[in-house]
């Protein structure tokens, strides 16, 4: 657990140090869905158009920190070290699955708010906890699968191609999940406070066994 | 690798296989009835439902010989779970391809996404095709085995929870012929199902063992080449997808 939690921190002061990942995960989100404005050529959006547009966006932004995840740690010695040292191998999934949440977390604080402000009909004052809840889910889908999918990556020659070409397929079940979910909340009429319960478990059944796995697999990964 | 021989007991195999492939499709032109609804189109459920259900298995069973693998460090299991993984994307496609024919005749478009299963199929096919592309981009050969490794367990538990996401996802329109309950067809069809199924199963078999025999063939056939022209044994052999 201290290791992870070292691992984590160190990630956490590089990124305040030298952002190089989380800027540009939110300016691709914001502009995603600038793009999307004109792709659909529509003022504002609402119900499973809106879900759909944002979870896109969140999709694709998250991409670009599954692909950076493990960059240093291989260019840098990060994984030599880490090996060297007498520390549980879990501890790396544990520490960049919740660096990858904390950006997520970070990306969509900046980023709802720019989907209201753009594109987004109803208010968000209603809809806010479910979609909160949403989210949360969405992002552990998100970080777990991303973090399994980058360690497999990384050490490929193509790794930015690999990991999205992996990523995409393993993610459309909690994709699919994540936008039904959050469908209903934003409608603009009559729409309902909390997120469809059946979808909000097939997310978080789909979280559930992909932490699992990961946990069960990640360990491979990481010989040398 | 070590020399076993996978070519023991190809040959009975493949005579049994021709056997129930012939049986099958003599039962499905002569024996099963005609579909009272779709008439002779429907008869190529007897090809497209076994091609789809073997090569679903065929994923799962890739994934248990990267247990193996993983657990032994044994290249034997890593080229088991390669070959099970090919094999079932090319019946995979098989089975697509086949359910896209069935569609346009039955309902009327090559593809129509208001049904589970297709759509389900597709995206565990869509994720499969990226099993040799990240084989060939990893050079090493150990690391190579391990990472396809992991891969191939993820995606095999990936299968059964794609389809319990995506049958949430979307109401049934596939006519529901194998359920919990048991199959709800008529007699003649359901024996010829089987007969079809056993023979496509077999046939999986067959080919498996095949490329395994081929495959342990090619490996022996280098090494031999290698220690009769004095070369380094270990040397590798070049970049490949397969496991070599």
């Amino acid at each position: 657990m201290s290791t992870a939690w070292a691992v984590l921190r160190k990630d956490l002061r590089l990124e305040l140090r030298s952002a190089e990942t989380l800027p540009a995960m939110v300016l691709f989100a914001v502009v995603t869905i600038v793009i999307f404005h004109f792709a659909l050529n529509r003022d504002t959006i609402q119900g499973q158009e809106a879900a759909g547009v944002f979870v896109i966006a969140l999709l694709f932004a998250s991409m670009l920190g599954i692909n950076r995840l493990f960059v240093a740690e291989r260019e840098q010695g990060g994984f030599d070290g880490f090996l060297l040292a007498p520390v549980d191998r879990g501890a790396m999934l544990l520490a960049k699955a919740s660096a990858l949440y904390l950006f997520l977390v970070v990306l969509e604080v900046i980023a709802v708010p720019a989907f209201k402000l753009f594109l987004l009909q109803p208010g968000l004052g209603r809809p806010l906890p479910g979609l909160i809840a949403v989210l949360a889910l969405t992002n552990l889908a998100l970080s777990v699968i991303g973090t399994l999918v980058s360690g497999i990556a990384v050490h490929t020659r193509a790794r930015d191609l690999i990991g999205p070409m992996i990523g995409l397929p393993l993610l459309v079940p909690a994709l699919i999940a994540s936008a039904r979910a959050a469908g209903p909340i934003l409608q603009a009429t009559h729409a309902p406070a909390a997120p469809p319960l059946r979808w909000v478990g097939t997310l978080a059944l789909y979280d559930l066994v992909f932490a699992l796995l990961a946990y069960a697999v990640f360990d491979f990964l990481l010989e040398e | 690798m070590r020399s076993t021989t996978y070519g023991r007991g190809l040959r009975s195999l493949s005579l049994l296989t021709v056997l129930f492939i012939a049986a099958a499709l003599v039962m499905v032109f002569f024996y099963a009835p005609l579909d009272a609804e779709q008439g002779f189109v429907q008869k190529i459920f007897y090809i497209h439902v076994p091609l789809a259900i073997v090569s679903l298995c065929g994923f799962v069973f890739g994934g248990l010989m990267a247990i193996g693998y993983l657990r032994t460090g044994d290249r034997a299991w890593d080229m088991r779970s390669y070959v099970a993984i090919h094999m079932a994307l090319i019946f995979g496609i098989g089975g697509l391809i086949s359910g896209s024919i069935w569609a346009k005749a039955s309902w009327g478009h090559w593809w129509v996404w208001n049904e589970p299963t297709l759509v389900s199929f597709l995206i565990v096919i869509l994720l499969f095709c990226t099993y040799q592309p990240l084989r060939f981009s990893i050079e090493d050969p150990e690391r190579q085995a391990r990472y396809a490794s992991v891969f191939a367990i993820t995606c095999g538990a990936f299968v059964p929870l794609n389809f319990i996401a995506v049958s949430q996802a979307t109401q049934f329109v596939h006519p529901r012929v194998l359920t919990l309950t048991g199959a709800h067809l008529p007699p003649a069809m359901g024996v010829t199902f089987l007969v079809s199924m056993i023979g496509i199963t077999l046939l999986y078999a067959t080919l498996w063992k095949y490329e395994m025999a081929a495959k342990n063939a090619r490996s022996q056939l280098r090494r031999l080449r290698r220690t009769l022209l004095g070369e380094d044994l270990d040397r590798p052999y070049g970049r490949s997808a397969a496991p070599l």
